[in-house]
């Protein structure tokens, strides 16, 4: 029994092969002599970021070089990848600071959350995405790491400004 | 035949044989080393270079850029890849049969290369030890060793598919064999068209023939189109690239090759379109004639005529590259029942139909005295009486061939009433009964 084949019926004696392979030809040729030139180089010339660009974590300091955290756990709590680790701390004035503040930039999704969250404005998102480590272990960024890094931080949606004005 | 001894031709023939003795013995060996050296080194050279100009054509026709960090213009690109495939490590297949595995790359690589042995590229170099001629081996017998080692190269892929034990290689091979072998038999039909004008088999005769007569892509049109097409397939470019169909078949035969045995493949792909256009060149497009002047026909040799007419050919044999490049990165590949019914149904008939009308028509025209030598305002009336009967021919062929009759595209516009058509037969199968009473 042959195969059950689906024949289309195509009004295939209106269109000319020849004529079309000789438009294909010539189009290609038109590109070939006057390529639409859109690529960037890309490590030389980098495409400007939005403002609103959700990338590498940054921990803003205070005058005295200080993260700004207080270990309130606003940002693991609402952090859905589960990719922030705090332990809080207190000195002797009574003031929460953070013991251990580790963010793993892999299980991270860029959601923006924890700047959101955020009571003292010191976690940010930033304007940055070359992040590349020879291991896995260096993805996960300490303290001191996110407060040494100097990109500019995402600038949030705001309400009363939609289109950042 | 009796006209055949007086054609034209055959003054600047006997010149080119008669006149001038050919090197013979030791400086002769040495020269033909000296031939195979640099032949092997260009076109070894030039394939490498090839990568690279269909890398960026490539990239140019899709509005890239292409490869341009490894040197000026990315020029150091084909080093880099030729470093990186012999570093890469080779993998050999558990199931695969070792021997012909290993074997296939060779038999692929080596006729790709020899091939180019009978080309003459260049006009003779007169020395003081005698004429050399600028092909590698002037054979007698040239064309007819072209059609013989270029159909070995079929087995290289075969092979190959055949011993990776892969079905995706197997495939591959397969297609390749179905797909050489059908367009092997109009390629040589309808050069026998050429050979038919040019009375002899030696490439060197075909070449002073159009040199006198004037280039055979006129005269021989047809035939021009259907050894075209032919070395299209032949060459497995697209589009008639099904052995390795890449979006069916992975990669066809040398889909388990890795590192240098891939790059064999490679080179032997870029190779065999350097031999095909070479050909073409040599068959259709007068060789290293160069058009509008006998200055590069007749002695004395020197060796500055040399230089001339090698880059005439050269420049020949790359703009015909150039259109292989063009067309892979245009049309897309043809479906195999298309390939099937174009090799057998279309291109063997009219390769059959065009020596008969061709040597008829050569037959005719020498009774009638019609001259083969140049006449008026440069052409030769028996050039010209060719070609029209081509035009016509051709007009002819792209009717048939066109339109759904042959080949079709895929896709035409449809028409209301063809809409409705096909409306209505989708509804009359539809399993969901009409809505409604």
């Amino acid at each position: 029994m042959p195969i059950q084949v689906k024949v289309l019926e195509r009004p295939v004696g209106e269109a000319s092969y020849v004529r079309a392979m000789l438009s294909g030809m010539a189009l290609t040729f038109k590109h070939l002599m006057n390529p639409h030139k859109k690529t960037e180089q890309y490590p030389e010339v980098k495409w400007a970021l939005s403002p609103r660009w959700r990338g590498t974590h940054r921990m803003l300091t205070d005058e005295t070089g200080k993260a700004k955290c207080v270990a309130c756990g606003l940002c693991p709590q609402i952090c859905p990848a589960n990719c922030i680790k705090l332990v809080p701390g207190e000195d002797e004035e009574g003031n929460r600071y953070p013991l251990v503040y580790e963010i793993d930039e892999f299980r991270c999704i860029f959601c923006g959350y924890c700047q959101e969250v955020c009571p003292e404005e010191a976690i940010h998102v930033g304007r940055h995405y070359e992040n590349s480590e020879y291991s896995r272990e260096g993805f996960v960024y300490d303290l001191e790491r996110l407060t040494s890094q100097t990109h500019p931080v995402c600038e949030m949606w705001d309400p009363d400004d939609p289109k950042g004005e | 035949m009796i006209h055949l001894a007086t054609l034209a031709q055959g003054q600047i023939y006997s010149q080119f044989y008669d006149k001038l003795v050919p090197v013979t013995g030791v400086p002769w060996l040495l020269f033909t080393i000296l031939k195979m050296l640099v032949v092997f080194t260009v076109i070894m050279v030039g394939v490498a270079m090839l990568t690279l100009a269909e890398r960026k054509i490539s990239a140019w026709i899709q509005d890239r850029i292409g490869p341009n960090r490894t040197g000026y213009g990315g020029l150091l690109q084909p080093a880099a890849d030729g470093l990186k495939n012999i570093m890469k490590e080779e993998t050999y297949p558990d199931a695969a049969n070792m021997k012909l595995f290993i074997l296939a790359p060779m038999l692929s690589f080596i006729p790709a290369l020899i091939t180019f042995a009978v080309i003459p590229f260049a006009s003779p170099l007169s020395t003081k030890w005698g004429l050399v001629e600028m092909s590698v081996a002037n054979l007698p017998i040239g064309f007819l060793y072209i059609l013989a080692i270029a159909s070995l190269g079929v087995y290289g892929v075969v092979l190959a598919g055949w011993s990776s034990n892969n079905k995706y290689s197997l495939l591959g091979g397969l297609r390749s064999s179905a797909q050489m072998v059908s367009y092997e038999i109009s390629m040589g039909m309808a050069a026998v068209a050429v050979l038919l004008l040019s009375g002899n088999v030696s490439l060197q005769a075909i070449v002073s023939q159009q040199q006198a007569m004037g280039w055979n892509i006129f005269p021989l049109l047809i035939g021009f189109f259907i050894f075209c097409v032919a070395a299209f397939a032949e060459t497995n470019r697209l589009p008639f690239d099904l052995p390795e169909a890449e979006s069916e078949l992975i990669a066809g035969y040398h889909t388990e090759y890795s590192a240098m045995k891939f790059s064999m493949f490679f080179i032997a792909e870029y190779s065999n379109m350097v031999t095909a256009s070479a050909l073409m060149v040599t068959l259709f497009f007068g060789g290293w004639d160069i058009p509008g002047t006998q200055w590069d026909n007749i002695p004395p040799w020197t060796v500055l005529k040399f230089l001339i007419t090698g880059a005439v050919f050269f420049g020949k044999l790359l703009s015909f590259i150039f259109v292989f490049m063009w067309v892979r990165w245009t049309l897309p590949r043809f479906r195999y029942d298309q390939l099937m019914s174009l090799g057998w149904k279309f291109m063997l008939p009219l390769a059959l139909c065009y020596i008969v009308i061709t040597g008829g028509a050569v037959l005719g025209l020498d009774m009638l005295g019609v001259s083969r030598s140049v006449q008026w305002f440069g052409i030769a009336p028996f050039w010209a009486a060719l070609g029209v009967l081509n035009l016509v021919l051709a007009a002819l062929v792209f009717v048939v061939l066109d339109r759904g009759r042959i080949i079709s595209p895929a896709y035409s516009r449809l028409s209301a009433r063809q809409v409705a058509h096909l409306r209505a037969i989708s509804a009359g199968r539809s399993l969901v009964a009409p809505q409604g009473d």
